[in-house]
Formats: C-alpha cells, sequence, structure tokens
C-alpha cells in the first residue's frame, strides 16, 4: 500500500522508497527508514500535504511526495 | 595582553531552539549580515567572558550536512573552511533520534562537538528522560543540559566549550560511525587510493573525504578533482568502480545505504540512554492543531490571523505614521524658514526630506508587520499556515510559505520581499519576490480611487476591484512562466516539520523585528536618498525657464487690482474679495508650477516619452506623472495635481481629468499601468539586496514594464477596435 493511501488514523510500517535521488535521500535524513511506523495525523483541509508522526515529531509531505513510500502492515490506530 | 579569542559556531536542527540559545549568549551584542555570496542570514556575536573573547557564529538551521540547500552548504563550508574552535550541537530532547543524525555528520569532521541538550523540561513532560552521562561516553564528548528561553546552563556550556577548546586536538577520534563491513572495506580503499596514488594534500579529513566521495558528494568531489591532477581520470575510475560494487552488494544507491546506518548507529545510542514511559501525556500542540488545521476551522481562523496582522500593521500603524509625517512636516517647514533660499535648501526641503521621509514613514508599518511574522514563526504557527496553503500555491510551482510574502505585498512590497525570507529554497524565494509587486500596493489605491471615481463614478469599486484581480491573475501566469523557464527545476521537496508550538519570548521577537527594520532602514535609505536627488534634481532644472507668461509681475498685476477693489468695497464685500484675490493668486502660483514641471527636465523626458505612451492612451503629463511614480507611487497623484494644476482636493483634480482629454478607456489603461509598471525606488532596491543580484532587480523592472506596456496596449488599441472609449 502507498502511504499516500493511508486514512487519518493508520499507522502503518515503511517498506520501500521509490523516486529520485533527492527526495528519497532528504526523507531518509528525516528517519523514514525501512522498518519505520508512521502515523498518518491528518491531511491539510485541501486533501494535500498531509502531516505525518514518525520517530516521534510531526512532519508534513505532499501527497505525490507520500506516494512514493510503501507502506505494510496498516492498521487503525486509537 | 590580549585575551585569548575563541570562535565557537553553534549548529542544530532548526526548531532546535538554536536561536534561542544564541540571543541568550550573546544578549543584543549580535550582528546580523549575510553569508557571503548567498542570501542566508548569517548572524554572529562577539561577547567577553571568563577571560576569553568569545565569536559565536550562529549557523543556519539544518537536518544534516547533506549539500542540498544553501544552507547546508554555508554550513558545512563554515565547519570545514574556518575551523570553528568548538561546535556547539543544539540537540532538542524531545527529537533526540533524528537530532542525532546531524550529530554524527558533524563528528564525522574533525571538529570539536560538544552537545548542548536543550529543552530536556519539556522532553520529561513528553515522557522522555535521557541518561547525559552514558550519551556523552557513547559518542565520547561533552554533554550539559540546557533550558534556553529560561537561561539555564547557559554558563556551564560556554565554560565546557571553553575547557575543550583548550583541550589537545583529536582527542575525539575514537567513537564514530562503524559502517558494516564492506563500506568500511570501500572507505578504507579510496582513503588508501588518495594516499598513496593520488598524494594530493587535503584539506580535510582524510576518512571523511572518502566518505563523502562514496556518497557521490558533488562539492567534494569537484574540489578534489581539482587537486588530482593527471591522477584525475583513476580516481574517478576508483571511485565509480567502488560505488557500483556497492551498489551491486546492496541494491541501493551507498549514500542511501549510509544514511540507513547512521541511523542504525543512531539506534544503537537511543537504547541505551532514552528511557520513555508507556504513559502518553497529553499532547497539548496536538490539541491546538486540532483547532488550527481543522479541515473546516482551519482556513477561517488562518484568514482571521492575517486579518488581525493587518489590521495591527496598517489601523495602528496609522497613528505613528502620521506622527513621523507631521514630523517630517514640522521639520521641512522649520528648515525652510531657517535656511536662505538657495538651490540647496531647494533640495534638501522639496528633494531629500520628502524623499527620505516617503520612506521612513513606512518604519512603523514594517516594524508592526514583522514583529507579527516573528510572533508566527517563533510560535511555530507559520509551518501551519504553509500546511493549510501549499495546496494552492503549489498550483503557481511555489511553497507554502510564499503566501505570505504575496499577501503581505497588498499592504507594501518592501517588507513583503523581505518577507521572502522565510522561505529556504534560494529559487523559490527568488520566483517569490519577482511575482510580489504584481500585488497592488497600498500606496497603488489612492491613484485607482482617483482615476476609477472620476470615470467610473458608480462602478468605481467593481472596477477597482478588477485591478487588483488582473494583479493577482498575472502574479500567478508570471510564476507558472518562469517556474518553467528562468527558474525550472522541481520546486524543492515539501517535506517540512511542524515543531511543537511554543510560547514566544518577547526579547527574540523585538531582536527578529529590530533587525529586519534596521536592514530596511539602513539599505533602502540610501537608495531612496539617491533616487529621491535625481527625481529632485530633473524636477528642478534648468532653472532659468523662459515662462510663457512673467508670472512674477502677473501676481503684482492682480494683488494690485484687488487691493484697490478692497479699499473701494464697503466692510461686508472685502471679506469676498480678499478671498478672491487668495484664489486668483494661488491659480497663478500653481499654473507656475505646472509650466516650471513642463519645462523641467522631468517634463522634458515625459513628453520625449510620451509618443510611447500614446498608444495605451496616455498623454504626456500622464507619463511625467508615471515617472514619478519610481520614487512612490503616492506621488503620481500629486504630480497629476500639478501637471493638470489644480488645488490640493481630490475632487479637484477628478472633474479635471473628466475635462481633460482622458477617456474611460484610457483612465483604465492607465490603471493597469499603474497596477504593472516598475516598482518603486525602495522596493527596487530591497528586491536587489534580497536576491543578492542586480540583474533579477534589472530583471524584474524590465519584466514588468514591459508587460505593463504590453497588456495596456491590448487593453487600449483592443477597446477602440470594439467601440469602447
Amino acid at each position: 500500500m502507498l502511504l499516500s493511501e493511508m486514512k487519518e488514523g493508520q499507522s502503518g510500517i515503511i517498506s520501500g522508497m521509490s523516486g529520485n535521488g533527492i527526495l528519497k535521500r532528504r526523507i531518509r535524513e528525516m528517519g523514514f527508514l525501512k522498518g519505520t511506523r508512521v502515523y498518518v495525523e491528518k491531511y491539510a483541509p485541501l486533501k494535500d500535504p498531509l502531516e505525518l508522526i514518525v520517530k516521534g515529531y510531526h512532519i508534513s509531505l505532499r501527497v505525490e511526495e507520500a506516494a512514493q513510500i510503501t507502506v505494510d502492515d496498516v492498521k487503525q490506530d486509537s | 595582553m590580549h585575551k585569548k579569542s575563541i570562535t565557537i559556531a553553534l549548529a542544530g536542527n532548526p526548531n532546535s531552539g538554536k536561536t534561542t540559545i544564541f540571543n541568550s549568549i550573546t544578549g543584543t551584542r549580535q550582528k546580523v549580515g549575510n553569508w557571503p555570496g548567498v542570501t542566508v542570514e548569517k548572524k554572529e556575536g562577539l561577547i567577553s567572558k571568563f577571560g576569553y573573547d568569545l565569536k559565536i557564529v550562529d549557523l543556519p538551521g539544518t537536518y544534516s550536512l547533506t549539500p542540498f540547500s544553501i544552507e547546508e552548504i554555508v554550513a558545512r563550508d563554515f565547519v570545514l573552511e574556518e575551523c570553528p574552535d568548538v561546535v556547539i550541537d543544539i540537540i532538542d530532547a524531545s527529537n533526540l533520534e533524528r537530532s542525532l543524525y546531524l550529530a554524527t555528520q558533524l563528528r564525522e569532521t574533525d571538529c570539536k562537538v560538544i552537545f548542548a541538550l536543550n529543552m530536556a523540561d519539556v522532553a520529561l513532560t513528553k515522557g522522555t528522560k535521557i541518561n547525559a552521562e552514558k550519551l556523552s561516553e557513547l559518542l565520547d564528548l561533552p554533554v550539559v543540559f540546557t533550558v534556553g528561553n529560561k537561561n539555564e546552563g547557559i554558563d556551564t556550556l560556554l565554560t565546557k566549550a571553553i575547557e575543550l577548546a583548550g583541550s589537545p586536538a583529536k582527542i575525539q577520534q575514537k567513537r564514530k560511525v562503524k559502517y558494516s563491513k564492506d563500506i568500511e572495506n570501500a572507505i578504507v580503499k579510496l582513503q588508501d587510493f588518495i594516499e598513496n596514488k593520488v598524494k594530493a594534500k587535503l584539506a580535510y579529513n582524510l576518512r571523511w573525504t572518502a566518505i563523502k566521495l562514496l556518497e557521490n558528494d558533488k562539492i567534494v568531489k569537484e574540489r578534489i578533482l581539482l587537486k588530482a591532477g593527471d591522477k584525475r581520470d583513476e580516481l574517478l575510475q576508483e571511485i565509480h568502480a567502488l560505488r557500483s560494487h556497492l551498489m551491486d552488494r546492496f541494491n541501493d544507491d551507498p549514500e542511501i545505504v549510509m544514511t540507513d546506518e547512521r541511523y542504525g548507529f543512531i539506534a544503537g545510542i537511543i537504547k541505551k540512554t532514552l528511557t520513555s514511559s508507556s504513559q502518553n501525556r497529553v499532547d497539548i500542540s496536538r490539541n491546538i492543531d486540532f483547532f488550527l488545521t481543522h479541515r473546516y476551522l482551519g482556513f477561517p481562523i488562518f484568514i482571521l490571523f492575517i486579518w488581525a496582522m493587518f489590521q495591527l500593521t496598517f489601523s495602528v500603524g496609522a497613528y505613528p505614521m502620521d506622527w513621523i509625517d507631521r514630523g517630517v512636516n514640522l521639520f521641512a517647514t522649520e528648515l525652510n524658514n531657517l535656511l536662505p533660499d538657495s538651490v540647496l535648501k531647494d533640495l534638501i526641503v522639496n528633494g531629500i526630506i520628502p524623499g527620505v521621509g516617503s520612506v521612513i514613514i513606512f518604519l512603523p508599518n514594517i516594524l508592526i508587520l514583522f514583529f507579527c511574522i516573528a510572533v508566527f514563526e517563533d510560535t511555530g504557527y507559520m509551518a501551519r499556515a504553509a500546511f493549510l496553503m501549499d495546496r494552492i500555491m503549489h498550483v503557481i510551482g511555489l511553497h507554502g510559505k510564499s503566501f505570505i510574502p504575496m499577501l503581505m505585498g497588498f499592504g507594501c512590497n518592501v517588507p513583503a520581499v523581505v518577507a521572502a525570507r522565510t522561505l529556504e529554497s534560494e529559487k523559490d524565494r527568488i520566483l517569490t519576490i519577482l511575482i510580489t509587486p504584481f500585488m497592488s500596493c497600498s500606496a497603488k489605491l489612492p491613484i485607482y480611487i482617483v482615476l476609477a471615481g472620476a470615470f467610473f463614478s458608480a462602478k468605481a469599486g467593481t472596477v477597482i476591484f478588477a485591478v487588483y484581480l488582473i494583479g493577482i491573475i498575472v502574479s500567478i501566469v508570471s510564476g507558472r512562466l518562469f517556474r518553467t523557464t528562468l527558474l525550472k527545476g522541481a520546486d524543492a521537496p515539501f517535506v517540512m516539520e511542524l515543531p511543537p508550538y511554543r510560547a514566544p519570548m518577547i526579547s527574540s521577537l523585538l531582536i527578529h523585528m529590530w533587525d529586519r527594520g534596521k536592514i530596511f532602514l539602513k539599505k533602502v535609505g540610501g537608495v531612496i536618498l539617491i533616487g529621491s536627488i535625481i527625481i529632485w534634481a530633473l524636477s528642478a532644472f534648468p532653472v532659468n525657464i523662459r515662462y510663457s507668461l512673467d508670472y512674477a509681475s502677473e501676481i503684482v498685476r492682480v494683488e494690485t487690482l484687488y487691493e484697490a477693489e478692497i479699499t473701494a468695497a464697503g466692510k461686508f464685500e472685502r471679506d469676498v474679495i480678499e478671498k478672491k484675490k487668495d484664489m486668483a493668486i494661488a491659480k497663478l502660483i500653481m499654473a507656475r508650477r505646472a509650466e516650471k514641471t513642463e519645462k523641467s527636465f522631468l517634463g522634458k523626458i515625459g513628453k520625449s516619452i510620451a509618443p510611447l505612451f500614446a498608444p495605451l492612451g496616455i498623454d504626456w503629463r500622464g507619463s511625467v506623472a508615471l515617472l514619478t511614480g519610481i520614487v512612490a507611487k503616492e506621488i503620481v497623484v500629486s504630480s497629476m495635481g500639478i501637471l493638470y494644476a489644480v488645488e490640493k482636493e481630490p475632487d479637484a483634480l477628478q472633474s479635471a481629468l473628466v475635462k481633460s482629454d482622458i477617456t474611460p478607456l484610457s483612465a483604465f489603461s492607465m490603471m493597469l499601468f499603474v497596477l504593472l509598471y516598475l516598482p518603486c525606488i525602495a522596493t527596487m532596491g530591497t528586491i536587489w539586496r534580497e536576491t543578492g543580484a542586480f540583474k533579477w532587480m534589472l530583471f524584474s523592472v524590465l519584466y514588468s514594464t514591459s508587460l505593463a506596456w504590453i497588456v495596456c496596449f491590448c487593453v487600449y488599441q483592443g477597446g477602440k477596435i470594439i467601440g469602447i472609449n
């Protein structure tokens, strides 16, 4: 499943990343690593970008950027 | 004896509280400038403490030292080239894991690093506890707890930093990131190759250089290849071979693998130093964001904040503006009475004072606006505003944060252009700066009011609204155009942290506000001064004009005529005739001024460029008025007043305009020209300063003016063809 397909309140474990080098490396450096759990806090009012929680902090990505990250084990968090 | 001086650099993630710590170390003794060649703010502070002269350099806030953005390049170059005695890495305690990424990169250079574990008190309320001794032991560097906004731990931090600076070099070589076997092998191989084959004298640490080359770091590669001489190709081949070997082995780029491994190293440290209690405490920021970025409430609240900012800036700012205006006028009048008549007096009273005065008057606006922006930035709301607006701004190819400068453009372009500083990517910044002037600034409004009021009476409001709308459309179209041509390239990834909300510190807000206000006063003041002298000279010379009428003797003649009438008249009629006399004389003086302007260099220039404006339906008087608008747009109205020889009231100007050969169509054309043509001197100076390049200012001037001409030509000629007047 793509990170951009997840709904608010869901979390998943990052399983892979595609896309160009700069973005890929930048979000790696921000802590988006394989095996890391990422939580979808909310989508912006206009549905783009979205707010995520990863490694305990809040970060936003555009939907097109989130679409380059695949996730596993998606579940509804309380 | 000279005191020993020590250079200390402050590094850290954005939002780590770095600026707060910098402010509490240096207080007001700080100098704000730019890093050479780029438009990134450079802050320095010089203080004497514990018997040392300390030079504190605030590096741009970055998440890593990988040179993607200018901020990162600036920070890395400073660490590598200037070799500060100590680097203080400010670590947000509630964000330890991510903060350590920058720390591992800093540790790979030869620098002496010390950790400031900041805001551990906040982290504790979130249930995070850090074992500082363990952390210090594992990374082999001193760790000091600080609370920047309460001034805690700052002295200890400085003492430790001074101690570390004095310690023998190379003491901290032990604990560095160890990569996996394949990568370590590649590093050693490349190290050997550089040492034995290339034999170049390296400016940087050998291991670090090898790592960067394996990561395909373009900047380091370029610098090493320059030194490699005839071994250049061999070195390139070696790097390529090692990289493709690693690529085969890991099935991914080496730089990605190394990023992962640094995080792996960090994970080990986290495990041993961090304990988080399972009990989740209430996250205040999340609760605030429930409202501020809410699906339905987010935008209304945002609009309310922006509205409040504008109200404060322009309504509250109107009072000090009025005081300054009066002060400047009083000063000019006093000087006028004091100084003997001369060209110099004319220059000062009619050139410099009104010119500089017209800029100084914006200072309250600018200070209030920057205070508000500082509040947005320091609380963390700016990131939320960008989060809300990004979808819309992305249409133009811009970042959500571009919204604030563009919106401010409706007020005044000068602070708006400066506000583009909040954008991290240089391309975004330049693009924003180029399209901001199309947001119709408040100084243009009086011109629209006069013209629309005269020619569109009942529909004036709609016409003015249309003009504003056209400005917005032009900026969007121009934005897209620039993004696909001049400033090509994907817009920077949006990846943006939404930091926890923090209560702003008043001292930091004031420092922020004053820094930016000072820049405005210093630089723009210089440009405006020169500009107003030039415009004054053009309108004041030549002095010996041959008037069509001998105004001086005409005034005397009118005076004696009325005097005779007054003495002849009865008591009641006297006042009436007195008034008539005054009006007749005022009319003559106005006519003389109009003729003086017409025959001055400015008038001559206006007349000679009038053919250029004729196809737009603008006569020579309009042309001259537009020229004077270069100093400040407000002047256009007063110039028209002089040229159409009317008294001060706008009603009189409007009726004079209606009587002239201006038609509604040409009035509309002129409004569009005012909207689009080159910005005022103050804005031009600011564009020059903020883009760091004269060429961008020149481009802005040429682009906007030619666009204005083309648009007005189409509107006026097109309008005539379809029969509108």
